[in-house]
């Protein structure tokens, strides 16, 4: 056989295909996923489709019939188990070999799993997939006592979809503050102060012992001397990159798979993107493995395009999203590297940007329910601005990109 | 069902139907439609879905909502007839729409 053959049916694989046949390909397209079904988004999980608000159709990248039309051979629940690089070829679970002219490993990443006595127990949840949230949505009642393992985005975002269903939720979290890893100290303290409000407990500095449980359901939490009462957990402590594949075919590996600007790996003809890749970023002057939508469907037209034998280089600003209560949080850049902030409106009255400048340039924002502020910093990127102008609201920051 | 034609930057049209209930960003990404990044997948987050309503067209549209407004008013290219694709519904009253993709996406 010959063509291209996409492995993984997450977000950066539906992409790929998509720009491959956008990009004129005509030859055989195949994509290989794990899981069952048609390539969904994934970021309607912890929100929409948790709360019962979106039927799975509305999650779907692209409807069945695209495939069809588009001529991409979709092997769904299917496991490649072996890669050979040499004979540019790989083998499925199902015992079947298929060739390939160009390979995209779009691999993605799993939940991290918590190692703690217990954890096996009926009723512990992880948050990745559509069969994990249609797990939760049967333990999801009213009046239920959830504990949330891990004060991430995910973790939060549960929490506040479960609040809104009724449930009573306590969040814990191992390091000094939620969003340790990925937030501004204010951001933590903000999101803090918020979830609290809602009546979330939330518990910094609480490391999970382990479960207690009866009939092989969860009934407890342990951590410290104490046991708090839980009829459900859901554990979302991050994610691992699906790179055991990749490694195993003696492609290089270094937190995510290795790849260059164009999204190529170490090994001739095979690609990757997404979750999975560990890639260099012009913008920022460093590696990255980036755990985000934008980022996989960017770094899929990338290789699509480059598999097509065209010039594309990737070089993206990486932001993010998160919907938490009524609160949309716009995310742009690094703020880790700055050396001062500024902050635009009040943040007591849920609408706000949160500026970073190293130098002087800006370098970041946080914007919560200030869309304008987050577009204007894609084009404020790197420029120096005073930070008096920054902060008074009344300052139009269009008249700064001139 | 809703026809709906998209006009690249270059001029090149696509003619595509549109199933009445999806979003005019949807149809476009259901059809391969080039210039339409729809990063967010229709959250109103990114704004890379933008597109220009033909005038004739705008009543029937509409006007953005808030959030939408806000993100598109810092975009440069922006007119007055410019919407985000995955805000506008599609009705039976959308056949024969025409819209204008940008150049870019910010």
């Amino acid at each position: 056989m010959t063509g291209i053959i996409v492995v993984g049916g997450g977000q950066a694989g539906a992409q790929a295909v998509a720009s491959l046949r956008q990009e004129k390909y005509t030859g055989p397209i195949t994509l290989i996923g794990e899981e069952p079904g048609l390539p969904y988004q994934r970021p309607p999980l912890s929100k929409g489709y948790l709360a019962g608000d979106l039927p799975p159709a509305r999650i779907q990248v692209r409807p069945e019939k695209f495939y069809a039309d588009q001529n991409i051979d979709l092997h769904a629940g299917v496991r490649v188990s072996e890669l050979d690089c040499g004979r540019k070829q790989l083998i499925t679970d199902r015992g079947d070999t298929l060739g390939y002219e160009k390979l995209l490993l779009a691999t993605g990443s799993r939940a991290r799993k918590l190692q703690a006595p217990g954890s096996d127990l009926g009723g512990i949840h992880y948050l990745r997939t559509l069969a994990d949230v249609d797990a939760i949505a049967r333990d999801f009642s009213p009046g239920r006592q959830l504990v949330i393992v891990g004060g991430g985005y995910i973790g939060l975002e549960v929490a506040a979809v479960a609040v809104q269903a009724g449930l009573r939720v306590t969040v814990l979290e191992m390091e000094s503050r939620i969003l340790q890893r990925v937030a501004s100290p204010e951001m933590s303290a903000f999101y803090h102060q918020l979830h609290e409000e809602r009546g979330t407990g939330l518990l910094v500095n609480t490391r999970v012992r382990g479960f207690v449980g009866r009939d092989g359901r969860v009934t407890g939490v342990q951590c410290g001397a104490e046991v708090l009462p839980a009829d459900l957990v859901i554990v979302g402590i991050g994610i691992v990159p699906n790179v055991e594949l990749a490694e195993a075919a003696g492609i290089a590996c270094d937190n995510g798979i290795l790849v260059d600007e164009t999204c190529r790996t170490s090994q001739p003809d095979v690609y990757a993107a997404g979750d999975c890749s560990n890639h260099p970023n012009p913008i920022l002057g460093r590696r990255l493995r980036l755990e985000s939508v934008p980022n996989a469907m960017e770094q899929a037209r990338t290789a699509a395009a480059n598999m097509l034998g065209r010039e594309k280089t990737y070089a993206s600003l990486p932001w993010f999203w998160s919907d938490q209560y009524d609160l949309k949080l716009q995310m742009l850049g690094f703020s880790a590297d700055a050396d001062s902030q500024v902050l635009r409106g009040d943040m007591a009255s849920h609408r706000f940007s949160l500026f970073y400048l190293k130098a002087g340039r800006v370098l970041a924002v946080d914007a919560v329910n200030s869309p304008g502020e987050f577009m204007v910093c894609k084009q404020l990127y790197g420029r120096t601005l005073d930070p008096a102008s920054l902060a008074d609201p009344d300052f139009d920051l269009k008249s700064a990109l001139g | 069902m809703p026809k709906i034609t998209y006009i690249e930057h270059n001029g090149t049209e696509h003619v595509v139907d549109a199933t009445v209930g999806s979003t005019l960003m949807n149809t476009a990404v259901d059809n391969l439609v080039p210039g339409i990044d729809a990063d967010c997948g229709g959250e109103c987050s990114c704004a890379t879905c933008h597109v220009m309503v033909d005038a004739a067209w705008m009543a029937k549209v509409g006007a953005p909502n808030e959030r939408e407004d806000q993100m598109l008013d810092q975009n440069p290219d922006r007119l007055k007839s410019s919407r985000l694709s995955c805000q506008v519904q599609i009705t039976e009253d959308l056949d024969g729409l025409v819209v204008t993709v940008p150049e870019f996406q910010l």
